[in-house]
């Protein structure tokens, strides 16, 4: 699987990372609009689980997804420790529930290695790349494939 | 790119022939002064370049011939007496048609096309039917091809040496109007002269740095010539000098170079311009940085490319836009909305703002709720002020309706004159074009079936023309839409009689006036004994009432006998915000459209009747309805038939079904700004979209409609599953 990250220059790129469900993520800090914190959302009928409803953005609605169900790990118990990834997706906001926030990491784009083979199709398709960051594997998340158009994943 | 030019074209038609329509109606009315048809003349006069620059060719013809009769209109060779101004009044809704034939791509009623070419040639003299507009493409769009064959020997040639000044375009004149009018003197050659134009550096934006030699062989006296430059007199410098026949050498250079579509002014220019410049491209937002920079690279000393370029797209926007009464602005749709939606967020944000002060444990805060009450007032003024930019004068809808009536009354041989008034009061753009339909749908009726026919009119003492106003008017928060005729009124005995026979009510059924007047909103009516060609299309009011009520108003109908009848329409002002009742359901706060409940009770367990195994109904003064647990069929909880008696909100559907929608509580009456779920989450079942409360929350907003529908449907689903188990053991 190629990289889909941008790697003309040897510049560094830098990366958000974040935990869902105990495990380390990462999403480009150039995808990523704002982190709010988790505030209750109002619940859409009929919305399949990983969909947690949606929020009002400065007078925008906008869906709320839980990445750790969309990953299909268990679903988080959102509390007010968590946070809310704002990210653009097809130009239209959308909220990624995330346990919390870690830190701001600048990588080397030769430092990104592909995913290595995995049985899980989910998976192959939802990470782009792994990185190694003080011994722990932080998973780049390929957001249009988590997100791939909000009219699909909720029908 | 051509796409966008063609676009902004046909939106400069729309307006072009709303000013055409507004001035041959003011005509109509007697005002036939030089002003108002000169007007006319421009609007059919600029939709004909804009058409010719794009080979429309259908469309030029027919706008020359209309120009022509009109040309002599204004230059008073021809009286404009009742029968001609029906005819420009056929002619302009034709023109019209051609416009939207070639948007569209539809077909042209090649009948009525010939028969009103001919009916305008008619008033066109011979000689000057002989031009012929030569479409033009848009490249060679600044220079008019010569039209006539070479001068003939007694004709004058005039040298005109014309250089504008910036002032002309900034009134939104363009040259190239100018020469078109000349060549239609005669043999026109137009030489460009950019001597005047400075280095690239030193040139100003706006600044007028072009001139033209123009060299006219004409038949036509001076005063001709210097009629054409009449509109921008002081607006330029100018120099007529006639003299002998030497520039027959210049004219046989200006055919050759119009055989070569080529004109001189171009041809001068495209040596310094590089191939792939797409010159004749012209965007609507030229980005000049970008394009000049890559002039000067190439040539240096000729940024004119640029400059001939912008100017007839500019200032061709700004002569559509100098005749109307005021200057506009076209904005996208999405940047007003986006502001709408900011502003909305205003508000609430005002509302949490004052929340969490009045809560705060100060001593005094005198102060700052002045402040706050300042800040709201603002809020307020801005919201308006946004609002009003979706707001548009429902004048041009009114425009086209005069030609429904036209039609109408020319079909059914009646006469009818539609007067309107309030034609300045404003009204959602949305809703304005989704009122076209049944406003016409309403008005083709009043001519067909209220309007009666000019001798029964004369039998009973009225004007043999019949009159229909057409009003608009704000009345406390909605809008007011009427159509009143002076026909014979409503037959309410014959539409009761129409409504047994076709088995829509029972015979002995007791009705007062205005229910037997309701009856022709009901679907499957129509008092059309045969299908005529008008109204009867097979469609009734129904269809007006359910296209109303999607915009969320109502019509109503009174009709006094012998006097005519009124069709009103109400609507809300906005389609931004809606009344709805606030109420919880399973602890979540939802909102259900006022317009959609019919009353609503609280509910003991007398009234609770269970009818099968999961059906139960309300029983409400005798009658029973089903009712439809809206948390259960929102899957917010499950179903079951002992609940504690909650409110029961009484909804009507469109087909007229009437369900109980049980919710757990009412709190408030309010209006809510409507976010549209679009995009944002799908199509979600029993919700049409969501808003804002006060206290930054979104609520859902209920669509009782698809809710009973869903678990009616469910309903026959259970039985189904059931039946198809019982098979299966």
């Amino acid at each position: 699987m190629q990289l889909q990250v941008e790697s003309k220059h040897t510049e560094q790129s830098e990366f958000v990372s974040f935990t869902v469900a105990g495990q380390a993520f990462c999403l480009k800090i150039t995808q990523i609009r704002e982190i709010r914190r988790w505030q209750p959302v109002t619940v859409l009928p009929h919305a399949p689980a990983d969909v947690l409803g949606v929020m009002n953005l400065r007078g925008a609605v906008i869906p709320i997804y839980d990445l750790s169900a969309r990953f299909g790990l268990e679903q988080t118990e959102a509390s007010e420790r968590n946070v809310v990834i704002v990210v653009s997706v097809n130009q239209k906001p959308v909220g990624l529930l995330a346990e919390s926030v870690s830190e701001i990491i600048s990588i080397d784009p030769d430092d990104i290695q592909e995913t290595p083979q995995v049985d899980s199709r989910n998976t192959m398709d939802f990470i782009q790349g792994i990185i190694s960051q003080n011994d722990e594997m932080v998973r780049i998340i390929n957001l249009n494939a988590v997100i791939s158009s909000p009219e699909q994943v909720d029908l | 790119m051509t796409g966008s030019i063609l676009d902004t074209f046909f939106e400069e038609c729309e307006e072009l022939l709303e000013a055409m329509d507004a001035g041959l109606a003011a005509i109509e009315e007697g005002d036939q002064d030089a002003e108002t048809v000169n007007a006319v003349f421009r609007a059919v006069h600029s939709i004909k370049g804009g058409a010719g620059a794009f080979g429309l060719d259908d469309l030029v013809a027919f706008a020359h011939n209309f120009e022509t009769v009109f040309d002599d209109v204004r230059s008073n060779k021809l009286e404009l007496d009742e029968k001609l101004i029906q005819l420009l009044f056929r002619a302009s809704d034709h023109l019209s048609d051609l416009v939207t034939c070639a948007r569209d791509g539809g077909e042209v009623d090649q009948a009525h096309h010939g028969v009103l070419i001919s009916a305008l040639a008619e008033y066109i003299d011979e000689d000057e039917e002989e031009l012929v507009f030569e479409p033009m493409g848009v490249g060679a769009s600044f220079e008019p091809a010569p039209l006539a064959p070479l001068a003939e020997a007694q004709e004058a040639s005039y040298d005109i040496r014309f250089h504008p000044l910036k002032e002309m375009f900034d009134t939104g004149n363009e040259p190239y109007f100018l020469f078109q009018a000349l060549s239609d003197l005669g043999s026109l050659s137009v030489r460009l002269d950019d001597s005047e134009l400075p280095g690239f550096d030193a040139m100003e934006e706006g600044e007028s740095y072009l001139s033209w030699e123009l060299t006219l062989v004409t038949s036509e006296p001076r005063s001709a010539i210097e009629a054409v430059f009449e509109f921008v007199e002081g607006l330029c410098e100018l120099a007529i000098s006639s003299e002998g026949d030497e520039e027959a050498e210049e004219d046989a250079l200006a055919a050759l170079n119009a055989a070569f579509g080529l004109a001189p002014a171009e041809d001068d220019v495209a040596v310094a311009l590089p191939l792939e410049q797409p010159a004749p491209e012209v965007d609507e937002t030229p980005a000049p940085v970008e394009a000049e920079v890559e002039v000067e690279m190439v040539s240096e000393p000729e940024p004119e490319p640029e400059q001939a370029a912008e100017k007839p797209t500019k200032s061709k926007k700004e002569s559509a836009k100098s005749s109307g009464p005021k200057p506009t602005l076209r904005v996208e749709l999405d940047r007003v909305d986006r502001l709408i939606n900011a502003v909305g967020e205003l508000i609430i944000n005002h509302s949490m703002l004052a929340q969490q002060i009045a809560n705060l444990d100060a001593s005094d805060t005198r102060d700052v709720e002045t402040e706050l009450e300042g800040f709201k007032n603002l809020a307020r003024d801005i919201q308006e002020g946004v609002m009003a930019i979706r707001a548009q004068p429902v004048k041009p809808l009114f425009q086209r309706m005069a030609r429904i009536v036209r039609e109408a009354s020319a079909a059914t041989g009646k006469t009818a004159k539609l007067v309107t008034i309030g034609e300045t009061t404003e009204v959602d753009k949305t809703v304005i074009e989704r009122l076209a339909d049944p406003l016409t749908h309403i008005l083709r009726n009043a001519v067909d079936h209220g309007i009666e026919s000019p001798e029964a009119r004369a039998a009973a003492g009225k004007d043999k023309a019949g009159e229909i106003r057409l009003t608009a008017a704000h009345r406390s928060g909605s809008v007011c839409i009427e159509v009143k005729d002076d026909g014979a009124g409503l037959n309410r005995t014959k539409i009761r009689q129409i409504a047994i026979d076709k088995g829509l009510i029972p015979e002995n059924a007791e009705l007062n006036d205005s229910e037997i007047d309701n009856l022709l909103f009901l679907p499957g009516f129509s008092t059309a004994k045969e299908i005529s060609n008008l109204s009867g299309r097979g469609v009734g009011m129904d269809v007006v009432k359910n296209a109303v009520a999607a915009l969320g108003g109502r019509v109503n109908i009174s009709s006094t006998p012998g006097d005519g009848s009124v069709f009103s329409i109400i609507l809300p002002l906005t389609l931004a915000v809606m009344d709805g009742m606030v109420v919880s359901v399973a602890g979540h706060t939802m909102v259900v459209p006022i317009t959609a409940i019919v009353e609503t009770m609280r509910g003991n367990d007398d009234m609770i009747n269970n009818l099968g195994a999961d059906g139960t109904l309300l029983s409400i003064r005798g009658s029973f309805v089903p009712i439809c647990d809206v948390a259960g069929s929102l899957g917010l909880r499950c179903s079951s038939h002992n609940e504690p008696a909650g409110v029961y909100l009484l909804v009507e559907t469109e087909n007229g079904d009437r369900c109980a929608l049980a919710v757990d509580d009412i709190h408030d009456q309010r209006q809510v700004v409507i976010k549209s779920l679009d995009g944002v989450c799908g199509n979600v079942p029993g919700v049409s979209a969501a808003t804002i409360l006060g206290d930054g929350k979104i609520a859902m907003i209920l669509d009782p409609e698809s809710i009973v529908t869903a678990s009616s449907s469910a309903a026959v689903f259970d039985t189904d599953r059931r039946m198809s188990n019982a098979i299966a053991s």
